[in-house]
């Protein structure tokens, strides 16, 4: 499915040196549903910007179904099949909720199917759809807009950066259904950065990544419990903050 | 009609053939057709070039077409059109202009539209401006609006210009009494070099009177956009006015609210921004599959529906 080899993305610093945000990665995805965790900092969002064609590594390859999309730009991959969910999703002036789900579908979509979608991430789908994705929404609100978008878009590999982040306690339940549910029905591959131990134990792989490197990659039963014990000190225990 | 005044009549009023009710049409500064309902009446003016549209009070649920097409190059049009809003009616007016210039002289239609709005009569004027034509002659547009409300009157405009006028200066002063409200919302896109400009000035003098003037704007290449908002409270009022304008490519933006209060029951609220879309919103975009150059008509479309 996909595949990073020896991945490096460096920016310079305000002193005129050079600063490596990723070194040298290489892991290859293949399974339903990865996490990628790891303390803030340590390069995570970086990678997934990376897969998605918004940040251009310094060197390395990616590889998707074995071909090279190195060179490809953010709609090229979106197109091959590659969806990205933002942490902090974007507000438009006068793109509404329905807009949005369209573009993510790539065709019209009926009300009652775009409203599918919302109800699933726990939105009452009618008093949603027509409203315009601007500043009254709040954060939890587009969180969830923002992942009902990629459920629209039913691509290969979908790629989540923090969907927990800014979400309530009680949507946070949801969510949790949400991905495992997306867990079980997917037909591509699931890759998601967090921090909740809720959606690194519905995951079947865990990436660590910490300081720009892959520290640990395996099966979920081999990683979760060595950062439970605080092996690295980034995985809440708890559900939400 | 040709088939060029009836692109420009479906471009400005949604019409694909005259209207039903009262209307009014302006060909090349001549009438095109006019009819008349039993509430509604539109008489020619005798001292100036222009119409009276007369509508009864409690007239409920009717509407008015006065349309303006140019289609010929070098027509300077000016007219005045009054009309007088019975109290307690409740109508539709839809005006609008539409020019077709393929010559090389300039063709420019002024209006000067003023509006008596009797006491609790509620009208919805919807007034759309477009150019089009390939040939060097320039398209002006100088709408000039005049409003007085009445008491308990209401009064909601929505004009726009979203492509071809490449002048434009647009002067708007409104009057109202106790209990009057009043609602602009302007939507306007220019490009290549043309220029646009926007005065608003509203006097609210009326007791519990309210305004809110609203303008969303796209300036493209190198066109130049100017907005002017006044409102004064004269009295126990609400006012707002807010311009909020994406700037594309050398195009260039000034908005200049203003709002002063002369009561000390005078509530006043201005907002302005002026900005580039925003590259993440581009990027989001992108990541479902537009182009750049999608997400950007997209982001435009959105912004001015």
């Amino acid at each position: 499915m996909l595949e990073l080899q020896n991945i490096s993305f460096i920016v310079p610093t305000e002193d005129g040196g050079q600063k490596a945000i990723l070194n040298d990665v290489s892991v290859k995805i293949d399974d339903r549903f990865v996490a990628i965790t790891g303390p803030n900092g340590g390069g995570k969002s970086t990678l997934a910007k990376i897969i998605a064609g918004i940040y251009t590594p310094t060197s390395g390859k990616i590889l998707f179904d074995g071909v090279d999309i190195t060179n490809k730009n953010i709609t090229e991959r979106a197109n091959m099949g590659i969806s990205f969910a933002f942490q902090q999703p974007v507000r438009f002036k006068g793109l509404t909720v329905r807009d949005l789900i369209t573009l993510a579908a790539g065709k019209q979509i009926s009300v009652s199917e775009a409203c599918t979608y919302l109800s699933e991430v726990g939105l009452c789908a009618r008093d949603y759809i027509d409203r315009e994705v601007n500043a009254s929404l709040s954060g939890g609100e587009l969180k969830r807009i923002e992942i009902a978008m990629i459920m629209a878009r039913g691509t290969k590999l979908s790629v989540f950066d923090e969907p927990e982040a800014g979400i309530d306690l009680w949507s946070f339940n949801n969510l949790i259904r949400v991905f495992e549910k997306m867990h079980e029905q997917t037909n591509g591959s699931i890759l998601i950065i967090s921090h909740q131990e809720r959606i690194l134990n519905i995951a079947d792989k865990i990436l660590v990544v910490a300081n720009g490197e892959v520290t640990k990659y395996g099966n979920k039963e081999d990683i979760l419990p060595s950062l439970l014990r605080g092996e690295t000190s980034s995985v809440c225990s708890k559900a939400a903050n | 009609m040709d088939n060029i005044q009836k692109n420009l009549l479906m471009q400005i009023a949604d019409l694909h053939s005259v209207p039903e009710g009262a209307y009014n049409i302006r060909a090349n500064g001549e009438l095109g057709g006019r009819n008349t309902t039993a509430n509604i009446d539109i008489v020619t003016k005798q001292d100036k070039p222009g119409i009276d549209i007369i509508i009864k009070p409690n007239t409920k649920n009717e509407s008015v077409h006065i349309p303006v097409i140019i289609s010929k190059t070098g027509v300077e049009d000016l007219v005045y059109n009054d009309f007088y809003i019975g109290e307690n009616a409740d109508v539709t007016i839809v005006a609008g202009c539409g020019i077709h210039n393929t010559g090389d002289s300039k063709s420019e239609h002024d209006g000067i539209h003023t509006f008596h709005v009797g006491k609790n009569a509620k009208v919805v004027y919807v007034e759309k401006h477009y150019g089009d034509g390939d040939g060097n002659g320039e398209n002006v547009m100088n709408p000039t609006t005049v409003i007085e409300i009445d008491e308990g009157g209401y009064l909601e405009m929505e004009t726009t210009q979203i492509k071809g006028i490449d002048s434009t200066v647009r002067v708007t002063n409104a009057i109202l009494a106790n209990d009057a409200k009043l609602v602009i919302r302007e939507k306007i896109m220019t490009h290549g070099t043309q220029l646009a400009k926007t005065d608003f000035t509203v006097d609210l003098n009326g007791e519990n009177s309210s305004a809110n003037v609203i303008s969303r704007s796209v300036a493209k290449d190198k066109s130049h956009q100017i907005f002017l908002s006044n409102i004064k409270g004269n009295n126990k009022c609400a006012g707002h006015t807010e311009c909020d304008s994406i700037i594309m490519d050398d195009a260039t933006v000034s908005a200049i609210p203003e709002i002063t209060a002369n009561h000390i029951d005078a509530s006043l609220i201005h907002e302005a921004a002026i900005g580039k879309i925003a590259g993440e919103q581009l990027i989001k975009l992108m990541t479902l599959g537009l182009t750049e150059q999608q997400a950007e008509e997209q982001i435009v479309n959105g912004f001015l529906k």
